[in-house]
Protein backbone atom coordinates (compact mmCIF):
# COMPACT_ATOMS: atom_id res chain seq x y z
CA UNK A 1 0.00 0.00 0.00
CA UNK A 2 2.76 2.18 1.15
CA UNK A 3 5.35 2.79 -1.93
CA UNK A 4 8.83 2.47 -0.29
CA UNK A 5 10.71 2.93 -3.49
CA UNK A 6 9.23 6.49 -3.76
CA UNK A 7 10.42 6.97 0.51
CA UNK A 8 13.72 5.69 -0.23
CA UNK A 9 13.84 7.79 -3.91
CA UNK A 10 12.88 11.28 -2.17
CA UNK A 11 15.26 10.61 1.20
CA UNK A 12 18.13 10.15 -1.78
CA UNK A 13 16.85 13.19 -3.92
CA UNK A 14 16.99 15.58 -0.41
CA UNK A 15 19.99 14.33 0.74
CA UNK A 16 21.96 14.87 -2.59
CA UNK A 17 20.55 18.23 -3.15
CA UNK A 18 21.32 19.45 0.24
CA UNK A 19 25.38 17.70 0.23
CA UNK A 20 25.38 19.97 -3.11
CA UNK A 21 24.32 23.10 -1.79
CA UNK A 22 26.51 22.71 1.16
CA UNK A 23 29.22 22.72 -1.51
CA UNK A 24 27.95 25.06 -3.86
CA UNK A 25 26.35 27.30 -1.26
CA UNK A 26 29.27 27.62 1.02
CA UNK A 27 31.51 29.38 -1.16
CA UNK A 28 28.63 31.52 -2.60
CA UNK A 29 27.75 32.55 0.77
CA UNK A 30 31.00 33.64 1.61
CA UNK A 31 31.58 35.42 -1.36
CA UNK A 32 28.45 37.29 -0.94
CA UNK A 33 28.72 37.61 2.66
CA UNK A 34 32.54 39.05 1.83
CA UNK A 35 32.37 41.18 -0.93
CA UNK A 36 31.79 45.02 -1.27
CA UNK A 37 31.07 44.78 -4.86
CA UNK A 38 28.48 47.43 -6.29
CA UNK A 39 26.56 45.04 -7.90
CA UNK A 40 26.39 42.00 -4.88
CA UNK A 41 22.55 42.80 -4.71
CA UNK A 42 22.04 41.75 -8.49
CA UNK A 43 23.42 38.22 -7.15
CA UNK A 44 21.81 38.32 -3.87
CA UNK A 45 18.37 38.46 -6.03
CA UNK A 46 18.96 36.04 -8.36
CA UNK A 47 19.70 33.86 -5.42
CA UNK A 48 16.67 34.45 -3.75
CA UNK A 49 14.34 34.13 -6.80
CA UNK A 50 13.46 30.68 -6.07
CA UNK A 51 11.65 32.29 -3.12
CA UNK A 52 8.80 34.05 -4.91
CA UNK A 53 9.14 32.54 -8.45
CA UNK A 54 6.55 29.59 -8.77
CA UNK A 55 8.00 26.13 -9.31
CA UNK A 56 6.18 26.13 -12.33
CA UNK A 57 8.34 28.45 -13.93
CA UNK A 58 11.59 26.00 -13.05
CA UNK A 59 9.34 23.16 -14.63
CA UNK A 60 9.19 24.75 -17.67
CA UNK A 61 11.80 26.16 -18.41
CA UNK A 62 13.50 22.46 -17.65
CA UNK A 63 11.32 21.66 -20.29
CA UNK A 64 11.64 23.85 -23.18
CA UNK A 65 14.89 25.77 -22.84
CA UNK A 66 16.55 22.52 -21.97
CA UNK A 67 14.32 20.22 -24.11
CA UNK A 68 15.51 19.07 -28.03
CA UNK A 69 14.28 22.47 -29.33
CA UNK A 70 17.47 24.27 -27.55
CA UNK A 71 21.06 24.24 -27.97
CA UNK A 72 21.52 23.98 -24.68
CA UNK A 73 19.24 21.32 -24.17
CA UNK A 74 20.63 19.53 -27.42
CA UNK A 75 24.25 19.62 -25.85
CA UNK A 76 23.59 18.16 -22.85
CA UNK A 77 21.96 15.50 -24.88
CA UNK A 78 25.32 14.73 -26.54
CA UNK A 79 26.57 14.61 -23.53
CA UNK A 80 24.80 12.47 -21.94
CA UNK A 81 22.44 10.59 -24.30
CA UNK A 82 19.05 11.98 -22.83
CA UNK A 83 17.38 15.21 -22.59
CA UNK A 84 17.04 16.20 -18.30
CA UNK A 85 13.43 15.83 -18.19
CA UNK A 86 12.39 12.33 -16.72
CA UNK A 87 15.82 11.53 -15.02
CA UNK A 88 16.86 11.94 -11.82
CA UNK A 89 19.60 14.02 -12.58
CA UNK A 90 17.05 16.34 -14.00
CA UNK A 91 15.09 16.53 -10.01
CA UNK A 92 18.64 16.87 -8.66
CA UNK A 93 19.32 20.05 -10.41
CA UNK A 94 15.91 21.34 -10.46
CA UNK A 95 16.16 20.53 -6.72
CA UNK A 96 19.25 22.26 -6.01
CA UNK A 97 18.14 25.26 -8.39
CA UNK A 98 14.63 25.58 -6.51
CA UNK A 99 16.75 24.99 -2.98
CA UNK A 100 19.59 27.38 -3.48
CA UNK A 101 18.02 30.62 -1.34
CA UNK A 102 17.04 28.54 1.95
CA UNK A 103 20.49 27.05 2.06
CA UNK A 104 22.43 30.28 0.57
CA UNK A 105 20.67 32.60 3.00
CA UNK A 106 21.26 30.95 5.91
CA UNK A 107 25.10 30.36 5.23
CA UNK A 108 25.27 34.12 4.47
CA UNK A 109 23.50 35.33 7.50
CA UNK A 110 25.43 33.23 10.04
CA UNK A 111 28.61 34.51 8.07
CA UNK A 112 27.62 37.98 8.05
CA UNK A 113 26.88 37.79 12.24
CA UNK A 114 31.02 36.84 12.97
CA UNK A 115 32.70 39.19 14.69
CA UNK A 116 35.23 40.64 12.15
CA UNK A 117 37.60 41.04 14.72
CA UNK A 118 37.85 37.59 15.01
CA UNK A 119 38.87 37.48 11.49
CA UNK A 120 41.33 39.97 11.55
CA UNK A 121 43.22 38.47 14.16
CA UNK A 122 43.66 35.21 12.57
CA UNK A 123 45.27 37.38 9.61
CA UNK A 124 47.48 39.22 11.89
CA UNK A 125 48.79 35.96 13.48
CA UNK A 126 50.09 35.12 9.84
CA UNK A 127 46.98 32.41 9.28
CA UNK A 128 45.87 32.24 5.59
CA UNK A 129 42.98 32.92 4.15
CA UNK A 130 41.56 30.12 3.33
CA UNK A 131 42.71 27.77 6.65
CA UNK A 132 41.00 31.37 8.45
CA UNK A 133 37.53 30.35 7.16
CA UNK A 134 38.07 26.54 8.25
CA UNK A 135 39.55 26.90 11.36
CA UNK A 136 37.71 30.53 12.24
CA UNK A 137 34.39 31.25 10.39
CA UNK A 138 33.42 27.64 9.40
CA UNK A 139 33.24 26.90 13.42
CA UNK A 140 31.46 29.89 14.33
CA UNK A 141 29.10 29.56 11.59
CA UNK A 142 28.24 26.32 12.50
CA UNK A 143 24.53 26.97 13.79
CA UNK A 144 23.67 28.89 10.45
CA UNK A 145 25.05 26.38 8.48
CA UNK A 146 23.31 23.25 9.92
CA UNK A 147 19.79 25.38 9.58
CA UNK A 148 20.49 25.87 5.74
CA UNK A 149 21.63 22.43 5.48
CA UNK A 150 17.92 20.97 6.95
CA UNK A 151 16.10 23.56 5.28
CA UNK A 152 17.66 22.30 1.63
CA UNK A 153 16.80 19.20 3.16
CA UNK A 154 13.33 19.58 4.22
CA UNK A 155 12.58 22.04 1.06
CA UNK A 156 13.68 19.12 -1.55
CA UNK A 157 11.59 17.06 0.79
CA UNK A 158 8.23 18.18 0.35
CA UNK A 159 9.08 19.41 -3.28
CA UNK A 160 6.21 19.37 -5.66
CA UNK A 161 5.94 21.62 -8.67
CA UNK A 162 9.20 20.90 -10.60
CA UNK A 163 8.67 17.36 -9.66
CA UNK A 164 5.05 17.00 -10.94
CA UNK A 165 5.93 19.01 -14.28
CA UNK A 166 9.66 17.17 -15.45
CA UNK A 167 9.09 13.99 -13.93
CA UNK A 168 7.10 12.10 -15.99
CA UNK A 169 5.94 9.73 -12.76
CA UNK A 170 8.64 6.94 -13.62
CA UNK A 171 9.04 4.65 -10.51
CA UNK A 172 11.94 4.68 -8.62
CA UNK A 173 13.50 7.44 -11.20
CA UNK A 174 11.37 10.12 -10.75
CA UNK A 175 8.08 9.06 -8.73
CA UNK A 176 8.67 10.97 -5.21
CA UNK A 177 6.10 10.33 -2.36
CA UNK A 178 4.60 14.02 -3.06
CA UNK A 179 3.70 12.95 -6.13
CA UNK A 180 2.90 9.19 -4.83
CA UNK A 181 0.37 11.18 -2.83
CA UNK A 182 -0.93 13.35 -5.34
CA UNK A 183 -1.12 9.99 -7.49
CA UNK A 184 -3.04 7.97 -4.99
CA UNK A 185 -5.77 11.05 -4.17
CA UNK A 186 -6.37 11.38 -7.44
CA UNK A 187 -7.44 7.87 -8.07
CA UNK A 188 -9.42 7.98 -4.76
CA UNK A 189 -7.03 5.58 -2.80
CA UNK A 190 -7.54 8.13 0.68
CA UNK A 191 -6.49 5.21 2.90
CA UNK A 192 -3.16 4.84 1.23
CA UNK A 193 -2.83 8.50 0.67
CA UNK A 194 -3.36 9.27 3.88
CA UNK A 195 -0.90 5.96 5.19
CA UNK A 196 1.95 7.92 2.90
CA UNK A 197 1.39 10.64 4.38
CA UNK A 198 1.18 10.13 8.36
CA UNK A 199 5.04 8.22 7.49
CA UNK A 200 6.02 11.65 5.63
CA UNK A 201 5.26 13.11 8.49
CA UNK A 202 6.61 11.27 10.79
CA UNK A 203 9.67 11.00 8.86
CA UNK A 204 10.17 14.61 8.32
CA UNK A 205 9.79 15.22 11.55
CA UNK A 206 12.14 13.21 12.84
CA UNK A 207 14.93 13.88 10.73
CA UNK A 208 14.24 18.05 11.47
CA UNK A 209 14.25 17.39 15.16
CA UNK A 210 17.68 15.35 14.64
CA UNK A 211 18.96 18.28 12.96
CA UNK A 212 18.18 20.89 15.01
CA UNK A 213 18.93 18.85 17.92
CA UNK A 214 22.47 19.46 16.98
CA UNK A 215 22.12 22.76 17.09
CA UNK A 216 20.98 23.25 20.71
CA UNK A 217 22.36 26.33 22.10
CA UNK A 218 25.28 26.46 24.78
CA UNK A 219 24.73 29.86 25.64
CA UNK A 220 21.84 31.06 28.08
CA UNK A 221 18.21 31.86 26.86
CA UNK A 222 16.75 35.64 26.41
CA UNK A 223 16.43 36.26 30.17
CA UNK A 224 12.64 37.71 29.59
CA UNK A 225 12.20 38.30 33.28
CA UNK B 1 -11.18 58.43 6.31
CA UNK B 2 -8.23 56.01 6.74
CA UNK B 3 -10.84 53.50 8.50
CA UNK B 4 -12.99 53.57 5.29
CA UNK B 5 -10.25 52.96 3.11
CA UNK B 6 -9.06 49.81 4.39
CA UNK B 7 -12.51 48.71 4.57
CA UNK B 8 -12.98 49.35 0.80
CA UNK B 9 -9.97 47.85 0.20
CA UNK B 10 -10.55 44.46 2.22
CA UNK B 11 -14.12 44.56 0.53
CA UNK B 12 -12.67 44.39 -2.62
CA UNK B 13 -10.25 41.69 -2.24
CA UNK B 14 -13.00 39.16 -0.30
CA UNK B 15 -15.94 39.65 -2.25
CA UNK B 16 -15.75 37.72 -5.61
CA UNK B 17 -17.72 39.07 -8.27
CA UNK B 18 -20.45 37.58 -9.65
CA UNK B 19 -23.30 37.70 -12.61
CA UNK B 20 -26.45 35.99 -12.42
CA UNK B 21 -25.85 33.32 -15.06
CA UNK B 22 -22.91 32.06 -15.02
CA UNK B 23 -22.14 28.13 -15.12
CA UNK B 24 -18.82 26.73 -14.41
CA UNK B 25 -17.65 23.55 -15.90
CA UNK B 26 -14.79 20.42 -15.27
CA UNK B 27 -14.04 18.65 -18.49
CA UNK B 28 -11.61 16.39 -19.30
CA UNK B 29 -8.01 17.39 -20.92
CA UNK B 30 -8.35 16.17 -24.42
CA UNK B 31 -11.61 19.12 -24.43
CA UNK B 32 -9.34 21.94 -24.01
CA UNK B 33 -9.40 23.29 -27.85
CA UNK B 34 -12.74 22.19 -28.89
CA UNK B 35 -14.64 23.22 -25.78
CA UNK B 36 -13.04 26.31 -25.55
CA UNK B 37 -14.28 27.03 -29.13
CA UNK B 38 -17.39 26.17 -28.70
CA UNK B 39 -17.79 28.29 -25.42
CA UNK B 40 -16.73 31.19 -27.70
CA UNK B 41 -19.79 30.48 -30.10
CA UNK B 42 -22.16 30.26 -27.26
CA UNK B 43 -21.08 32.96 -25.22
CA UNK B 44 -21.49 35.48 -28.70
CA UNK B 45 -25.60 34.85 -28.51
CA UNK B 46 -26.89 34.35 -24.97
CA UNK B 47 -25.90 36.31 -21.75
CA UNK B 48 -24.44 33.64 -20.15
CA UNK B 49 -20.70 33.14 -18.96
CA UNK B 50 -19.31 29.71 -19.00
CA UNK B 51 -15.87 29.31 -16.82
CA UNK B 52 -13.90 26.05 -17.93
CA UNK B 53 -11.74 24.06 -15.87
CA UNK B 54 -9.99 21.26 -17.07
CA UNK B 55 -8.16 18.55 -15.95
CA UNK B 56 -7.37 14.68 -15.55
CA UNK B 57 -11.33 12.97 -15.33
CA UNK B 58 -10.47 11.22 -11.98
CA UNK B 59 -8.60 14.74 -10.80
CA UNK B 60 -11.98 16.68 -11.48
CA UNK B 61 -14.20 13.43 -10.51
CA UNK B 62 -12.37 13.78 -7.12
CA UNK B 63 -12.89 17.37 -7.18
CA UNK B 64 -16.49 16.78 -7.42
CA UNK B 65 -16.63 14.54 -4.91
CA UNK B 66 -15.20 17.20 -2.37
CA UNK B 67 -17.65 19.56 -2.89
CA UNK B 68 -16.10 21.49 -5.97
CA UNK B 69 -18.31 23.78 -7.18
CA UNK B 70 -18.90 22.81 -10.58
CA UNK B 71 -22.40 23.02 -13.08
CA UNK B 72 -21.90 20.27 -15.41
CA UNK B 73 -18.80 17.43 -15.88
CA UNK B 74 -17.15 16.32 -19.05
CA UNK B 75 -15.60 13.80 -18.86
CA UNK B 76 -13.76 11.40 -21.38
CA UNK B 77 -15.53 8.17 -19.93
CA UNK B 78 -18.65 7.36 -18.76
CA UNK B 79 -17.47 5.64 -15.88
CA UNK B 80 -17.00 8.79 -13.65
CA UNK B 81 -20.21 10.16 -14.50
CA UNK B 82 -22.27 7.24 -13.86
CA UNK B 83 -19.91 6.79 -10.39
CA UNK B 84 -21.27 10.69 -9.64
CA UNK B 85 -24.82 9.41 -10.29
CA UNK B 86 -24.56 6.61 -8.46
CA UNK B 87 -23.78 8.16 -5.48
CA UNK B 88 -26.00 10.97 -6.00
CA UNK B 89 -23.71 13.66 -6.69
CA UNK B 90 -25.32 14.50 -10.40
CA UNK B 91 -28.50 14.17 -11.91
CA UNK B 92 -29.59 11.32 -13.29
CA UNK B 93 -31.62 12.02 -16.35
CA UNK B 94 -29.41 14.14 -17.72
CA UNK B 95 -26.29 11.82 -18.69
CA UNK B 96 -25.56 12.72 -22.04
CA UNK B 97 -22.70 11.15 -24.19
CA UNK B 98 -21.55 13.81 -26.07
CA UNK B 99 -18.71 12.40 -27.88
CA UNK B 100 -16.93 9.27 -28.91
CA UNK B 101 -12.98 9.89 -28.13
CA UNK B 102 -9.88 9.02 -30.17
CA UNK B 103 -6.32 7.79 -28.98
CA UNK B 104 -3.51 8.86 -31.34
CA UNK B 105 0.21 7.56 -31.47
CA UNK B 106 1.78 10.68 -32.29
CA UNK B 107 5.51 11.68 -32.95
CA UNK B 108 7.04 14.90 -34.03
CA UNK B 109 7.66 15.49 -37.84
CA UNK B 110 11.33 15.08 -37.61
CA UNK B 111 11.38 11.11 -36.20
CA UNK B 112 12.82 9.37 -38.57
CA UNK B 113 10.60 6.45 -37.55
CA UNK B 114 8.00 4.64 -39.40
CA UNK B 115 4.67 4.64 -37.47
CA UNK B 116 2.04 4.82 -41.07
CA UNK B 117 3.20 1.24 -41.70
CA UNK B 118 3.93 -0.55 -38.02
CA UNK B 119 1.57 1.54 -36.07
CA UNK B 120 2.27 0.41 -32.14
CA UNK B 121 4.48 -2.36 -33.05
CA UNK B 122 7.18 0.91 -34.06
CA UNK B 123 7.46 1.61 -30.44
CA UNK B 124 10.05 -1.40 -30.17
CA UNK B 125 12.42 0.91 -31.73
CA UNK B 126 15.32 2.24 -29.85
CA UNK B 127 14.60 5.50 -31.11
CA UNK B 128 11.86 5.91 -28.56
CA UNK B 129 13.28 6.17 -25.46
CA UNK B 130 10.68 8.22 -23.65
CA UNK B 131 6.85 7.33 -24.82
CA UNK B 132 4.48 9.98 -23.00
CA UNK B 133 1.09 8.80 -21.82
CA UNK B 134 -1.50 10.21 -19.77
CA UNK B 135 -1.53 8.36 -16.05
CA UNK B 136 -3.99 5.23 -16.02
CA UNK B 137 -4.55 5.52 -12.32
CA UNK B 138 -7.06 8.34 -13.05
CA UNK B 139 -7.14 9.37 -16.86
CA UNK B 140 -9.27 7.97 -19.26
CA UNK B 141 -7.01 8.25 -22.45
CA UNK B 142 -4.04 6.54 -20.23
CA UNK B 143 -6.16 3.74 -19.64
CA UNK B 144 -6.98 3.50 -22.99
CA UNK B 145 -3.49 3.86 -23.65
CA UNK B 146 -2.74 0.90 -21.89
CA UNK B 147 -4.92 -1.40 -22.98
CA UNK B 148 -4.06 -0.65 -26.22
CA UNK B 149 -0.19 -1.25 -25.88
CA UNK B 150 -1.46 -4.86 -23.99
CA UNK B 151 -3.74 -5.89 -27.01
CA UNK B 152 -0.75 -4.98 -29.49
CA UNK B 153 1.51 -6.80 -27.18
CA UNK B 154 4.09 -4.32 -26.87
CA UNK B 155 3.31 -3.52 -22.85
CA UNK B 156 5.59 -5.49 -21.32
CA UNK B 157 8.81 -4.34 -23.91
CA UNK B 158 8.15 -0.73 -23.53
CA UNK B 159 7.11 -0.61 -20.10
CA UNK B 160 10.14 1.10 -18.56
CA UNK B 161 10.20 3.59 -21.32
CA UNK B 162 6.99 5.05 -20.14
CA UNK B 163 6.56 8.50 -18.64
CA UNK B 164 3.29 9.36 -17.56
CA UNK B 165 1.51 12.80 -17.97
CA UNK B 166 -0.97 13.99 -15.17
CA UNK B 167 -3.33 14.22 -17.78
CA UNK B 168 -3.47 13.81 -21.67
CA UNK B 169 -2.84 17.08 -22.36
CA UNK B 170 0.52 17.19 -20.31
CA UNK B 171 1.34 13.70 -22.29
CA UNK B 172 1.03 15.71 -25.49
CA UNK B 173 2.89 18.24 -23.72
CA UNK B 174 6.16 16.25 -23.15
CA UNK B 175 5.93 14.48 -26.61
CA UNK B 176 5.22 18.35 -28.68
CA UNK B 177 8.49 20.17 -25.97
CA UNK B 178 10.47 17.39 -27.89
CA UNK B 179 11.02 15.51 -24.19
CA UNK B 180 9.58 12.26 -25.01
CA UNK B 181 9.91 10.91 -28.91
CA UNK B 182 6.44 9.75 -28.92
CA UNK B 183 2.79 9.77 -27.20
CA UNK B 184 -0.32 8.40 -27.15
CA UNK B 185 -2.31 11.51 -26.70
CA UNK B 186 -6.26 12.34 -28.03
CA UNK B 187 -6.90 13.01 -31.77
CA UNK B 188 -7.73 16.16 -30.26
CA UNK B 189 -4.53 17.31 -29.80
CA UNK B 190 -2.54 16.18 -32.82
CA UNK B 191 -5.56 18.08 -34.70
CA UNK B 192 -5.45 21.62 -32.02
CA UNK B 193 -3.51 24.67 -33.64
CA UNK B 194 -0.66 23.94 -31.17
CA UNK B 195 0.22 20.52 -32.29
CA UNK B 196 -0.76 20.61 -35.76
CA UNK B 197 2.05 20.65 -38.25
CA UNK B 198 4.63 19.64 -35.88
CA UNK B 199 4.09 16.18 -35.76
CA UNK B 200 2.51 13.04 -37.71
CA UNK B 201 0.18 10.65 -36.01
CA UNK B 202 -1.07 7.64 -36.20
CA UNK B 203 -4.80 6.48 -35.15
CA UNK B 204 -4.75 3.34 -32.67
CA UNK B 205 -7.87 1.27 -34.47
CA UNK B 206 -11.02 1.33 -32.11
CA UNK B 207 -11.05 -2.57 -31.14
CA UNK B 208 -7.79 -2.28 -29.70
CA UNK B 209 -8.85 -0.25 -26.43
CA UNK B 210 -12.07 -0.27 -24.73
CA UNK B 211 -14.19 2.58 -26.67
CA UNK B 212 -13.76 6.28 -24.98
CA UNK B 213 -17.73 6.55 -24.91
CA UNK B 214 -17.21 10.46 -23.39
CA UNK B 215 -20.00 11.35 -21.55
CA UNK B 216 -21.47 14.92 -19.62
CA UNK B 217 -23.54 15.40 -16.36
CA UNK B 218 -25.35 18.08 -14.46
CA UNK B 219 -24.17 18.24 -10.88
CA UNK B 220 -26.43 17.72 -8.42
CA UNK B 221 -25.53 20.71 -6.21
CA UNK B 222 -25.58 23.24 -9.08
CA UNK B 223 -27.15 26.26 -8.40
CA UNK B 224 -28.08 26.98 -12.81
CA UNK B 225 -29.50 23.81 -13.75
CA UNK B 226 -31.42 25.56 -16.48
CA UNK B 227 -28.95 27.51 -17.55
CA UNK B 228 -26.36 24.38 -17.42
CA UNK B 229 -29.50 22.11 -19.33
CA UNK B 230 -29.05 24.72 -21.82
CA UNK B 231 -25.62 24.30 -22.54
CA UNK B 232 -25.50 20.56 -23.33
CA UNK B 233 -28.93 21.64 -25.52
CA UNK B 234 -26.35 23.81 -27.57
CA UNK B 235 -24.10 21.08 -27.82
CA UNK B 236 -26.48 19.05 -30.18
CA UNK B 237 -26.82 21.49 -32.39
CA UNK B 238 -24.60 21.85 -35.69
CA UNK B 239 -22.18 24.98 -34.82
CA UNK B 240 -20.92 22.75 -31.88
CA UNK B 241 -21.38 19.31 -33.53
CA UNK B 242 -18.93 20.71 -36.14
CA UNK B 243 -16.31 21.88 -33.65
CA UNK B 244 -16.49 18.43 -32.32
CA UNK B 245 -16.26 16.60 -35.69
CA UNK B 246 -12.97 19.31 -36.60
CA UNK B 247 -11.12 18.45 -33.48
CA UNK B 248 -11.88 14.34 -34.04
CA UNK B 249 -14.43 13.61 -31.90
CA UNK B 250 -17.37 11.68 -33.50
CA UNK B 251 -20.58 11.02 -32.54
CA UNK B 252 -22.00 8.40 -30.05
CA UNK B 253 -24.52 7.60 -32.93
CA UNK B 254 -21.42 7.11 -35.58
CA UNK B 255 -20.34 3.70 -36.01
CA UNK B 256 -16.83 4.18 -37.20
CA UNK B 257 -14.58 0.88 -38.43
Amino acid sequence: MIDWNAFWLTVRLATLVALILFVIGVPLAAWISGSRWRWKFLLEAVVALPVILPPTVLGFYILTALGTRSPLGRYWQSLTGHTLAFTFEGLVIGSVLYSLPFAVQPFAAAFDSIDRKLVQASYTLGVPRIKTFWRVVLPLSKSGLITGVALSFAHTLGEFGVVLMVGGNIPGITRTVSVDIFDQVQAGNYASANHTSLVLLVISISILSFIYSLNRKARPGWSWR
Amino acid sequence: MRKFLLTCLITCLVVIPTSAQEITIAAAADLNAALTEIVRQYSATPNVSVKLSFGASGNLFNQIRNGAPFDIFFSADEDYPKQLIEQGLAEKNTLYRYAVGRLVLWVPTDSPVDIDHKGLQSLNDPYFKKIAIANPQHAPYGRAAVAALRTAGVYDQISDRLVLGENVSQAAQFVESGNAQAGLVALSHALAPAMKGKGRYWEVPLNLYPTLNQAAVILSHSQNKAAAMRFLEYLNTAPAQSVLKNYGFSHPSERKQ
